[in-house]
């Protein structure tokens, strides 16, 4: 009896938060402090957050305090502890970055507010029909329920100064490595990027990628990526370290290459190389390129948990994060690079010209270079093509 | 001035008992002093009559002094001095204001308090000594002051645990000269303990031997 | 009220402890009914079983473990042998306390910068040298067997046992021993070994369990010098605790609980060897045999520990002040202050944030310590060795045993990632430490200056204020000195406890470690050295300005 009063109060209280309208949310995010979880890994998107931080507490009242992560999994599971322990509001993640395994698994337990897209002004400005990732996350509906705030996808990056012609296919890539041991290297597959280039590899060297698009299943996983794990067990003698540690990250590759232990890797940033160029983290000679067939490309989100204890000045943050302003601003080489999720055409003249006026650095790829976007596969390829790995090079 | 009356006072280490029943008068303006090897419990027995015997210990028995019943006050309302074979000088304070410590309450005004320090110091031969570190004195100048402490303190009663033990052969004599000239002119009972019979020649008083301790 | 102290004292930095182990064991068997776990069975441990890097993380744990221990107390042993003699190693005392306020994240930071492939070594030696144009494929640093780990761990294990071994020899007259070896015709080394170890080590146990405790389970540690495929466990608990996936706080539990098990197993075995150590010492004492001294280990020791570590630090010094430095200048060729410009705030909020926590903490365990140790001092308490094996708890128990229950448990208390939740954790930490310090001092105190203070009119209050606390600036500044490095160097417990809100320098270098650019982990990391050392360097200085007329207090503390 008690806990359907309390569910019913629960629903009353969600209503009660959606009836509001804009300016009213506004009003009452004024002076509350957002909690933004996020993997903290790069310095740069540090810095935009902080930036984003200084412009709605200028603009709306409304402070940001960043909590850094070294996995994203940390806030989810802060959110689901706290759910486990009855704590229905008042949570302590107002705002998560959030995509993939971690967006599905929040998802599917009902730990995210919403839906809030809709409610969000600029919204609108979204480009969804473009850019299909910006409405389904690997697969998964968002629904509303996570705001799309960057678009990332996978580059190939090399030293021009060792390499003159990269390998564009997935079998090309065995044969560079083999012909130059030691200077591929992947990030350790428990990193986001690290497990993307198995899939950007599966991608290419299963026979019908299509089956990516549905969940993983024991009936299929085995067969789907057994040409992958051919591939991958001639591959890793020949990375950085016989394939015997990884870095953990991408940004720890990128150091790997500006020592000048690794001459090809992959980064989910086309820009970011010319920025790591700019800043002096990576030689002036390193360049990018696609693979023939494609890369992966995915959005990030900013999703809200359902018991946040800010949830107005979370909306007004992400409101803020897609503004043509902060759009342009992050997608400006000199701050993150980070590819805009708006739909720029249909932006007004001033916001049009926020774009057209960025500069592009020497080692980024022009949009019609990088063609053509794979989608990501179901989160549960991820997840399993994760264990497997571990299962068969983690002993 | 008054007596200090040990009644029938025992300690025991558990079911050790180091101290049987002990009685002593301690007559005011003579020393008595208790012989005994190390490990009798004279040491032991002092601190009983201070108030500030280890709890491993239990004791019994009366210290009376001057008629007042002292067993079971707290040492700091005893007014029962002690020196130790240790100078036992603060190290953090000057040797004025160890003397400072020492001198009673009663004694009010900055003016007075200091005029009485220096006045310590001259009987002590240490004039202008009251700003120095006592880590540079002599031992035989700290020895000295804290003779000094303990007496501004107008004790009623001085108990001596061994304090001629560490100073060389020449400054011993004059230093027991010292201690009791100036204990004896106050009129105050000295018990004193020791193990060398030449503190008990020079104390000049009774002299009782507690003996090896009961195995 | 000062009776309960000791009480109140065991309650506040045990009660987190045990609370947290009951929280870490329920969940280990699927027993956590919030979770959707409401029967008691062993999934998480089939689960745990099932993982394919379990017998290879339990390997390289158990070798990390004992190797860090073994190679930490060995090396310790050697330089406090050859500590009565050599000014060389006298010299060392002074190279402690930096080497101790070094919080273990930075230094193995440090260490990772310098020996590296691409590290500050080779730097040094390309390609003049080694011929390396461009850093060998070697696996230096993060290596399958974790000896980076171990060599990380000794940077910091041996400074700690030698700080408890000078204490504890202080008051052994080891001269007066060793005089007595030469004259029956034992070479020094000999005889300290034969006479002086056995009672210096009764001191060094329960250190040297905290030692092997602390090696078993290290998070951070493992974290920037440890294998990651697979990682020690310490490192693995964490992953799991971090998944979003439910199933995983059960194996994060169960793990958890394999952690306990092992460091008791770990613990128990240690025994064991000393026991058949201690036999073989006695047969060879039996025999009297006078073995020559061979080539004295301990000088060359002690200055690879030292050279080890100074370098480790300035190569985090120069990486934050780097601009451009490929491999293999020996330098950077661009020194540039833009790395501490651009981050600005980033390291100040930490800076501040770690100060506060850390002083919070260590004057909260002060004032424990402080009554504790009057009371003691007050109502002449000696306590026995069971005192002691409980202010080792926190030190013994695993951090990941207890902390993964107690994050539970804080939630439910609605205290996570409050300033008293962080206090509280910290203080589970710095207490035993702190108090340690202290005790050794207080407990030297001749009793006789008390009690002449008392004979000459002075209430427990005054004898308190005017004669003991003064008495004990020292100590009490030195053992202020090590609750903060400990409070300022805790990783673990701060991210649990701080809901991850707490960017103290430390989580903020570990976080940085793993991705981030070198030379914003290079700032970070020395900032979480300086810290610290900072305060150290006040603690020494401070009483010597204070009392620098008064030569009698030198030696206490």
């Amino acid at each position: 009896m008690l806990r359907n009063i309390l569910a019913l109060a629960a629903i009353f209280f969600t209503t009660a938060a959606y009836a509001q309208a804009w300016p009213e949310i506004e009003a009452r995010a004024r002076g509350q402090t957002v909690y933004w979880n996020g993997w903290a890994g790069d310095e740069r998107t540090n810095a935009f957050i902080a930036w984003a931080g200084e412009q709605v507490e200028k603009r709306h009242g409304v402070k940001v305090e960043q909590v850094k992560l070294r996995d994203t999994a940390e806030a989810v599971t802060r959110v689901v502890a706290e759910k486990s322990a009855g704590r229905l509001e008042g949570g302590s993640v107002d705002l998560i970055w959030i995509n993939g395994p971690n967006f599905l698994a929040m998802k599917e337990q009902g730990l995210l507010y919403g839906p809030v897209n809709p409610r969000l002004p600029n919204y609108r400005l979204v480009d969804v029909e473009g850019k299909p990732s910006n409405a389904t996350d690997f697969t998964v509906p968002v629904d509303g329920l996570a705001v799309p705030w960057r678009l990332a996808q996978v580059v190939f990056v090399y030293d021009s100064a060792r390499i003159t012609a990269p390998p564009r296919t997935v079998p090309a890539l065995l044969a560079w490595a083999e012909a130059n041991p030691g200077r591929l290297a992947h990030p350790a597959v428990s990193n986001f990027l690290g497990a993307t280039f198995l899939k950007q590899a599966l991608y290419e060297l299963t026979p019908d990628p299509a089956v990516l698009q549905r969940p993983a299943t024991d009936a299929n996983f085995a067969a789907v990526t057994a040409p992958l794990w051919a591939w991958y067990d001639r591959l890793r003698p020949a990375l950085w370290r016989q394939g015997r540690q990884f870095p953990a990250t991408g940004a720890a590759v990128r150091q790997l290459m500006n020592d000048g232990e690794v001459d090809l890797t992959l980064s989910f940033s086309p820009s970011e190389a010319s920025t790591s160029i700019a800043n002096g983290s990576l030689p002036a000679s390193v360049r990018t390129y696609v693979m023939e067939r494609g890369t992966i490309g995915n959005t990030s989100f900013v999703a809200i948990p359902f018991n946040a204890a800010h949830k107005e000045a979370a909306m007004v943050l992400a409101n803020f994060l897609l503004s043509p302003t902060a759009q342009a601003f992050a997608q400006d080489p000199r701050n993150t690079g980070a590819l805009s999720v708006l739909d720029v055409a249909q932006l007004d003249a001033a916001g049009q010209k926020l774009f057209a006026d960025l500069p592009r650095g020497a080692a980024t790829l022009t949009n019609a270079e990088l063609g053509r976007v794979l989608p990501e596969p179901h989160p549960s390829w991820m997840t399993r093509i994760t264990t497997e790995w571990e299962k068969r090079y983690s002993r | 001035m008054s007596a200090l009356v040990l009644d029938r006072i025992t300690i025991a280490l558990g079911e050790r008992r180091l101290i049987d029943s002990f009685s002593l008068i301690v007559a005011p303006g003579t020393v008595t002093t208790v012989m005994g090897p190390s490990g009798a419990g004279k040491s032991t027995l002092l601190s009983y009559v201070s108030g500030t015997l280890d709890p491993v210990f239990t004791g019994t028995g009366h210290v009376i002094l001057g008629g007042d019943e002292m067993t079971y006050l707290r040492p700091e309302k005893r007014r029962i001095g002690i020196l130790f074979q240790d100078d036992l000088l603060f190290p953090h304070l000057s040797v004025g204001d160890n003397l400072a410590f020492g001198l009673a309450a009663s004694v009010r005004g900055r003016a007075e308090r200091r005029a009485r320090i220096e006045a310590a110091l001259e009987e002590a031969e240490l004039s202008g000594f009251a700003s120095r570190d006592p880590a540079t004195l002599s031992g035989g100048q700290r020895q000295r002051v804290a003779v000094m402490r303990a007496l501004l303190a107008e004790p009623r009663a001085l108990l001596l645990d061994e304090p001629f033990a560490r100073l060389d052969m020449a400054l011993r004599d004059r230093f027991r000269a010292f201690v009791f000239g100036h204990a004896l002119r106050r009129g105050l009972p000295v018990l004193l303990v020791t193990h060398d019979p030449d503190d008990a020649r020079a104390a000049a008083g009774p002299v009782i031997d507690l003996g090896a301790p009961p195995v | 009220m000062l009776r309960l102290a000791p009480v109140l004292t065991l309650a506040l930095f045990l009660a987190p402890v045990a609370a947290g182990l009951l929280g870490t064991l329920l969940p280990a068997f699927h027993y956590l009914p919030a979770l959707g776990g409401a029967t008691v069975d062993l999934q998480p441990w089939r689960d745990l079983a099932d993982w394919p890097g379990l017998p290879r993380s339990l390997l390289i744990t158990v070798v990390t473990g004992f190797g860090a221990t073994i190679l930490s107390l060995l090396v310790a042993l050697f330089i406090l042998a050859r500590l009565p003699r050599g000014a060389l190693l006298r010299r060392l005392h002074s190279a402690l306390p930096p080497l101790l306020a070094t919080p273990h994240a930075a230094m193995a930071i440090g260490f990772a910068f310098l020996v590296a492939p691409s590290g500050w070594l080779a730097r040094l030696l390309s390609p003049w040298a080694t011929g390396w144009e461009r850093p060998p494929d070697l696996l230096v640093v993060q290596d399958p067997w974790g000896f980076a780990i171990i060599a990380g761990l000794v940077l910091k294990e041996v400074p700690y046992l030698l700080l408890v071994g000078l204490a504890a020899l202080g008051h052994m007259k080891v001269d007066r021993t060793l005089a007595l070896g030469a004259s029956l015709g034992y070479s020094p080394r000999t005889a300290w070994f034969r006479t002086v170890l056995p009672t210096l080590y009764t001191q060094l146990r329960l250190p040297v369990y905290a030692v092997l405790a602390f090696s078993h389970s290290v998070v951070d540690v493992a974290l920037i010098l440890g294998p990651s495929n697979p990682p020690t466990l310490g490192p693995q608990i964490l992953r799991w605790f971090s998944e979003p996936d439910l199933r995983f706080q059960f194996v994060a539990a169960a793990a958890a609980m394999l952690q306990l098990a092992l460091v008791v197993i770990g613990i128990a075995l240690w025994r064991a060897g000393e026991i058949v150590v201690a036999a073989l010492g006695r047969s060879l004492v039996r025999r009297g045999s006078r073995p020559r001294a061979i080539v004295d280990v301990a000088p060359p020791l002690a200055i690879l520990l030292v050279i080890t570590a100074g370098l480790a630090l300035l190569a985090i010094a120069l990486w934050s002040l780097a601009g451009s430095w490929r491999f293999p200048a020996a330098l950077p060729q661009v020194f540039t202050v833009d790395t501490w410009r651009s981050q600005g705030m980033g390291l100040v909020t930490p800076v501040l944030l770690t100060a506060a926590l850390a002083v919070l903490a260590t004057l909260a365990a002060l004032l424990l310590a402080l009554a504790c140790l009057e009371n003691e001092r007050r109502h002449g308490l000696h306590p026995g060795r069971g005192a002691l094996w409980l202010i080792y708890v926190p030190l013994l128990v695993p951090q990941t045993a207890f902390l993964v229950g107690m994050q539970i448990v804080l939630i439910r208390l609605r205290l996570d990632g409050t300033w008293l939740a962080l206090v509280w954790t910290h203080l589970v930490f710095v207490l035993p430490y702190l108090f340690l310090t202290l005790a050794e001092s207080w407990r030297r105190l001749d009793p006789r200056y008390a009690r002449t203070a008392a004979c000459l009119g002075a209430g427990p209050a005054r004898i308190l204020f005017a004669v003991v606390l003064p008495m004990m600036v020292r100590p009490i500044l030195a053992a202020v000195a090590v609750g903060f490095a400990v409070s300022a160097g805790l990783y673990l417990p701060t991210l649990f406890a701080g809901a991850g809100r707490f960017a103290t320098l430390t989580t903020e270098a570990v976080t940085l470690s793993g991705s981030a650019d070198r030379r914003v982990v290079g700032a970070f990391a020395l900032l979480q050295a300086a810290l610290p050392l900072a305060v150290y360097a006040v603690a020494l200085l401070l009483p010597a300005v204070l009392f620098r007329n008064r030569r009698g207090l030198r030696g206490m503390g």
